[in-house]
């Protein structure tokens, strides 16, 4: 919903520029290319360090917890509210996870059973979502700026994180629950890989069409059958290359080797190349991804989140239930951060009462890069998720190049002012 | 459904609210029948717009009581009013600028496909119908209607209050913000959906826009209504008067606020 109009051909266009032929959104083609710009500088400073199968399955798994909740976080910027206390309830809901699952499930089950992970997930989401819906009611029915009641979740939330163990770090995980965070035991292999990249080509084309013949159908106006032809190779020849440089990253000869010997493969004498494929949170994070852009531009619920952003008197004068909405909406980002929560514990494969910490500035400034308004009404889903990667990228490099931590944030506070600066002028010039 | 004509499509009896010990509307009764034009008349702040946003819904009154076709109808969120067919067209347009037309039109009574998702492209059909016969030459369907001009803004408005068969239309400062020639169009609709048979509250603060208009007119001043009169028993002084004095004259039938 970011400024179609700028994207937008009119109805019979003959001339206009190729972008407006295609309707490509400008804006995010913009950020691709910031992003690739990121890539090349990275990589030619480091010496062809950066753009390395190896460091690019890194950098997607570094960024599935900050992405998935920046999804979230969109719509609560666009209803005009912030939600500041995700890093915090991150944090609780990892230690009750952990808990349940050193502590508490296995005097029930036995430890390393294969319901663990499931439950321990299933409580993650729903102890999440609880939480926000409760911040939600605070905010939406007894009116309290959710400045105050998230800057107060962030202590309440961050203290019972601590309360759960006293603060103490309970390790390891459950196997398969590790697998959440990638890994060797998360990352799905060559083969799923392929598959999964093939279904998507596949849902990819099938959408495009779907699309075009419905509005053929209504006698509206379609982009060119070359465009549509463009679009899917682009976006098929993406998810392909994704999943090639998935692929292309072997796993460590002592893993691949202790691999082998579980599955009774005799160790041949040049090695064995078994790829990693693209990782389990990597996977997660591109379904909550659809999963939330189906939401907020298929469904009701999405078009009211964007109504009440735009204009909240509005909004209830068009009898749209306004705070069951918000109430929703905060629910919504309790649940993702359940889902983040998953993905760190298992990644660290400790629950730590630190876990998350600073994470509410990550998610919103993931957000605020991937072009969603403060001042509300204004925000994609995916931009959010490409300011996640923009962030972590540009971390991930400086680390590689060994620049110091506290220059790291400078450099990233310096970038997030600039690309709101930057998104302001464009946004003027469109006007 | 009493078709007789003499029945009121919308009687509001003894209306009062008040906010924070100030009462914004203080006893008021008027009417309205079909195919008639009733124009709400008074100074800024006299309380007519507070007393249509208690028939639209936005409020709900501290007393009195609402009667549709002569049943007593309880109006306590803008979904109800809209499901007794009553309609309003606010002075602030009341639009999601960052929405498109058809998102506007059916904003909280969005067409859904089978399987529960939004049916845009039904929706930007049957906006293009609407439009097409309120402002033929619209064309932006697929812009937020931030990017439209102030008469195509107004358009959107008018074809979400009339999509939806209304049959009270309340219609706030209509042409406040409209150049003479959209202001002619929409006299030009006002009169064509009273031959419809559509109830028209028409709010303004211009005597001369509601002279043209109205079949009567309703004066308020104060939150208190000064009188009601058939346009044809006044003159144009004589309901100025009314606005600025309470001073109710021989044609019109006093209410309690005349002086």
């Amino acid at each position: 919903m970011t400024a179609p109009a700028a994207t937008t051909a009119p109805p019979h266009a003959t001339s206009g520029s190729l972008l407006s032929k295609l309707e490509i959104d400008v804006r995010m083609l913009g950020m691709l290319a910031a992003l690739a710009a990121i890539w090349i500088g990275f990589d030619v400073l480091s010496g062809g360090l950066f753009l390395t199968p190896r460091n690019l399955w890194n950098l997607s798994v570094q960024t599935a917890s900050i992405a998935v909740m920046s999804t979230g976080m969109v719509l609560v910027i666009v209803t005009r509210n912030i939600d500041l206390s995700v890093g915090a309830i991150l944090g609780v809901v990892g230690m009750i996870i952990g808990v349940l699952q050193v502590q508490w499930l296995p005097a029930w089950l036995g430890f390393e059973h294969w319901l663990t992970a499931p439950i321990a997930v299933v409580a993650a989401v729903l102890i999440g979502g609880a939480i926000g819906l409760f911040q939600g009611w605070l905010i939406a029915y007894l009116a309290i700026p959710s400045f105050i009641v998230t800057l107060g979740g962030l202590l309440v939330w961050r203290g019972a994180a601590w309360w759960v163990t006293t603060g103490q770090t309970v390790a390891p995980m459950d196997t398969r629950f590790k697998a959440l965070g990638g890994g060797v035991e998360g990352a799905l292999g060559a083969t799923a890989t392929w598959v999964i990249a093939a279904v998507a080509c596949g849902l990819i084309v099938v959408a495009l069409g779907l699309a075009r013949r419905r509005r053929i159908r209504f006698g509206f106006p379609v982009r060119p059958g070359w465009g549509d032809a463009v679009i899917a190779v682009f976006a098929c020849g993406a998810v392909l290359a994704a999943a090639a440089i998935a692929n292309a990253y072997p796993l460590p000869v002592g893993t691949a080797r202790r691999w082998a010997e579980a599955n009774g493969i005799a160790w041949p004498e040049g090695g064995l190349i078994i790829p990693h494929g693209i990782a389990l949170p990597v996977l997660i994070a591109i379904v909550v991804g659809l999963a939330m852009t189906f939401l907020a531009r298929r469904r009701r619920f999405g078009r009211y989140v964007f109504a009440i952003g735009g204009n909240p008197e509005a909004a209830e004068l068009s009898g749209i239930n306004t705070r069951w909405t918000l109430m929703k909406v905060f629910g919504l980002m309790g649940l993702l951060c359940g889902i983040s929560a998953c993905i760190s514990t298992a990644r660290l494969n400790a629950a730590t009462n630190a876990a998350g910490t600073l994470d509410e500035l990550y998610v919103i400034a993931s957000a605020v890069i991937g072009g969603t308004s403060l001042a509300g009404g204004i925000g994609t889903i995916a931009g959010a998720m490409l300011g996640a990667l923009v962030m972590q990228s540009l971390q991930s490099g400086m680390v590689l190049l060994g620049v110091d931590t506290p220059l790291q944030n400078i450099v990233v506070g310096a970038v997030l002012v600039l690309a709101v600066f930057v998104d302001g002028l464009y946004r003027r010039r469109i006007k | 459904m009493q078709a007789n004509g003499t029945t009121p499509l919308v009687e509001m009896r003894d209306i009062s609210i008040a906010f924070g010990g100030i009462k914004a509307v203080d006893g008021v009764s008027v009417d309205l029948r079909p195919g008639e034009v009733v124009g709400l008349l008074g100074h800024n702040g006299a309380g007519k717009s507070t007393l249509i946003k208690i028939l639209s819904g936005a409020y709900r009154p501290d007393a009195g009581e609402i009667y549709v076709n002569g049943e007593k109808a309880d109006i306590g969120t803008p979904r109800d009013a809209k499901r007794y067919g009553i309609e309003t067209i606010y002075q602030t347009l009341a639009l999601a600028d960052n929405i498109d037309a058809a998102g506007n039109i059916f904003l909280g009574r969005e067409v859904l496909t089978p399987y529960g998702t939004l049916d845009d492209a039904t929706m930007e059909a049957e906006t293009r119908k609407v439009m097409a016969r309120l402002n033929p030459h619209f064309r932006r369907f697929k812009e937020p209607v931030k990017a439209l001009s102030g008469g195509q803004r107004q358009s959107v408005a008018i074809a979400r209050a009339i999509y939806f068969n209304a049959r009270v239309l309340i219609m706030d400062e209509p042409t406040a913000a409209l150049g003479p020639a959209e202001t002619q169009q929409v006299a030009d609709l006002v009169l064509q959906l009273k031959k419809e048979g559509i109830g028209i509250f028409l709010i303004s603060h211009d005597i001369h826009d509601v002279f043209g208009l109205a079949d009567r007119v309703s004066v308020m001043k104060n939150g208190k209504l000064v009188g009601s009169a058939n346009v044809a028993d006044v003159t144009q002084d004589e309901v100025l008067g009314m606005i600025i004095l309470g001073k109710c004259p021989p044609g019109a039938v006093p209410g309690p606020g005349a002086s």
